[in-house]
């Protein structure tokens, strides 16, 4: 029982907005999809919602055609990004509004819509309107109309990305224990953050530029990115890419510098390679000196914006540090965690954890 | 440029209430001539009322506002050179670039070459030197942005720049670009600059000094490391990091802490004074390590849950009722079922009814 994309293709003016998706969604699972701004998520949740039509391929649901069904007889709830509740009713009508309209009498719609409310920590707030509650409680009372559907298919547009962000880490933390519930349900998601992604996720599928360009566990996804394009996308901040070659059982990098082949990529001839470091895989020390562009704090971490010979990189500092803008830093590389890439931009080789996910 | 001194400075919206509700409880601040300013808080807090009463727009109901020590308390607006950038981008849509940028100067009837020069060098710094023909309103937000920016800096008479959440409707992708500059600017101009945000890493990123405020009150005054590493309330200990501060609940046992998980020696230099109540430990889920049993001042716990986030993955432990993440490396191991956990003590902070509790050097 699964909900089926084949060959899905939207283009407007020869962009591709989707471009032939082929995907498929299994009920009881809970699919995180990452991509940047205009990668295509929109468009994927809003094709299966039906309220885009695809000029190519087939969408069905239990081996029944998806697309030849008209919007309101699919048994879909999305959550967007924006908070989007009735204003003149309160909380309790908002969330009983779609049982209502489907017939359900008042008082086991109330009753279903006060259970919901319960899960996402409204219980309280019934009687209130939209606008007397906090962005968060907004967003928590359209997921609650979203819920109280019990709807087959449960899609989730960026939902938190208008919060700021410890309210984002709350509701994170809450989705992970309602989404748990949701077993009828096939539950898409959709985010702009690579953490987000690999926390609320069973499986985790990657949209570049309107294309699904890696699917799978996020951790082997995370571990194992299959292009540079992956690896970058997976990570925040982004995977450093040093361009490179291996001559003479050294790796050369520009600016002159040279690391012994870690064991992971003995095996490879010589030759040019782009080479991928995490920014938690540079650490501040003694190799290669570089300079501060800037220096940004993220929730617990100093996000370090260098440049030096070896081209522009990101350093990942757990704590909270200072370093001002043209300060000189010396940096140590990990090579036991460098990951080697095709001129091409395919993965090639990887250290341990992503060799392990890719047996 | 100039160092800008609150003094007992309180606002209330209902001066005629018996009992009035004060949007900005009494407060004493300095912010020094050529420092970095960020006004941290929720809505509400008080924060724009703050930046109003600098600027102008409202007469504090008590207390004074000083510019390197002369009262402007009663000084209007235009006398107070107070540059500000707002939350949406201000420019003149008929105007070019250039004149955008050339226009306080026009008002102070400066000369055409030195008006030249100024919009020149401003505009070199922002990298709006090839666009300085084209309509303002064609540019993209973060452009327009800077113009608005670019506005406050062309002038000589500018006493402070205050930005009010500058970057709400700036790209994500381009917020890099513009804290850069900012941060540029205030080395290249020595300005004064002062930033208001709700979002703890605009606040970290941009500002040397961080008010944090809740409830119309200053909750701590603190570089970015002081705030994450000794926090001056749980609130602030919450407030900023990801995950939160850790606080457990702890009793006086000689010269230890009891908590619900087992003792911990008392970090050195810190002396509770006697009847604190509500006694907590703080300490950071970075710093939390796994251990033996037999480690002294470990305390004991269960694995309820590990969360993966790629960069990091996050334990969570059970200490009877209470509950302590533990934040680890990447693919680093953690133990099942029952743990012991290290709080190393140079990272402890203890707090007393919500206060920490000083140490003593």
């Amino acid at each position: 029982m699964a909900l089926i994309m084949q060959n899905i293709d939207i283009r407007e003016n020869g962009i591709a907005h989707l471009d032939n998706i082929n995907l498929t969604f299994r009920r009881g699972g809970l699919y995180t999809i990452l991509g940047r701004t205009l990668a295509g998520k929109t468009t994927l949740l809003r094709t299966i919602a039906g309220l885009q039509q695809p000029q190519k391929g087939t969408l069905t649901l239990h081996d029944s055609d998806f697309l030849q069904l008209p919007v309101w007889k699919r048994r879909v709830a999305m959550v967007y990004q924006q908070f989007i509740n009735y204003p003149h009713l309160s909380v309790l009508a908002n969330v009983a509004f779609p049982l209502r309209r489907a017939g359900v009498p008042r008082a086991g719609a109330h009753q279903r819509a006060r259970e919901v409310l319960g899960k996402v920590g409204l219980a309280d707030f019934e009687k209130r309107r939209p606008a007397a509650l906090s962005g968060g409680q907004q967003q928590r009372v359209a997921l609650a109309r979203a819920l109280v559907k019990r709807a087959e298919i449960l899609l989730l547009d960026e939902p938190l990305v208008n919060l700021d962000y410890k309210l984002r880490e709350q509701l994170r933390e809450e989705f992970q224990n309602i989404f748990e519930g949701q077993d009828d349900a096939i539950v898409v998601y959709t985010t702009t953050e690579p953490a987000e992604a690999i926390q609320l996720g069973h499986e985790m599928i990657i949209m570049d530029e309107g294309a699904v360009i890696q699917q799978g566990e996020p951790l082997a996804v995370f571990n194992a990115p299959a292009t540079i394009r992956c690896a970058e996308i997976i990570n925040d901040p982004p995977m450093n890419i040093f361009y490179g070659a291996i001559e003479n059982g050294d790796i050369q990098l520009q600016g002159g510098i040279r690391l012994k082949v870690p064991a992971h990529m003995a095996h490879l001839p010589h030759g040019p390679y782009h080479f991928g470091l995490r920014a938690a895989d540079l650490r501040l020390g003694r190799m290669i000196g570089s300079q501060v562009e800037l220096s940004e704090i993220s929730g617990s971490q100093t996000i370090l914006h260098l440049r030096g010979d070896i081209g522009a990189f990101i350093l990942y500092e757990d704590g909270v540090y200072q370093h001002a803008i043209g300060d000189t830093v010396q940096i140590d590389l990990n090579s036991d965690r460098i990951y080697s890439f095709s001129v091409d931009g395919d993965l090639i080789a990887g250290p341990a954890a992503a060799e392990a996910y890719r047996r | 440029m100039a160092t800008i001194e609150l003094c007992d400075i309180a606002h209330t919206y209902e001066p005629d209430s018996a009992d009035p509700i004060y949007a900005l409880k009494a407060l004493n601040l300095v912010w020094k001539d050529g420092g970095t300013y960020a006004l941290l808080g929720p809505s509400g807090c008080g924060k724009t009322t703050m930046l109003n009463i600098i600027s102008g727009l409202i007469q504090p109901t008590r207390g004074k506002l000083l510019f390197d020590g002369v009262d402007f308390t009663q000084f209007p607006t235009p006398q107070r050179n107070i540059a500000q950038v707002f939350q949406f981008p201000v420019v003149y849509t008929l105007m070019s670039v250039e004149e955008n940028l050339a226009f306080p100067l026009v008002c102070r009837k400066m000369s055409h070459a030195e008006r030249t020069r100024r919009v020149n060098e401003v505009a070199e710094l922002l990298n709006l030197k090839d666009k300085l023909k084209r309509p303002a309103r064609k540019l993209a937000a973060d452009e327009k942005q800077l113009i608005s920016l670019g506005r406050g800096l062309v002038r000589n008479d500018v006493s402070a720049l205050l930005m009010d959440e500058p970057l709400t409707v700036i790209d994500p992708q381009l917020k890099f670009e513009i804290r850069r500059k900012l941060k540029q600017i205030n080395e290249h101009y020595g300005l004064t600059m002062v930033y208001v945000t709700h979002d703890q890493n605009e606040a970290m990123t941009f500002a040397d000094t961080i008010v944090v405020m809740n409830d119309g009150e200053v909750i701590q005054t603190g570089t970015p490391q002081e705030l994450y590493n000794r926090p001056q309330t749980t609130y602030v200990g919450y407030f900023i990091g990801s995950p939160a501060m850790n606080f457990i609940k702890c009793t006086l046992a000689g010269n230890q802490l009891q908590t619900a998980g087992g003792s911990i020696p008392m970090p050195a230099g810190v002396s509770i004074p006697p009847n604190a109540q509500n006694l907590k430990v703080g300490i950071r889920p970075r710093h939390v390590q796994f251990t033996d049993s037999d480690c002294a001042g470990a305390i004991k716990g269960q694995i309820q849950l590990v969360q993966e986030f790629g960069n990091a993955r996050v334990a969570t432990v059970g200490i009877r009722e209470e509950k302590l993440r533990v934040k680890l490396n990447s693919g680093a191991a953690v133990p099942t079922g029952d743990v012991w956990l290290a709080l190393p003590v140079e990272n402890l902070c203890v707090y007393a009814d919500e206060m920490l509790v000083s140490r003593s050097r």
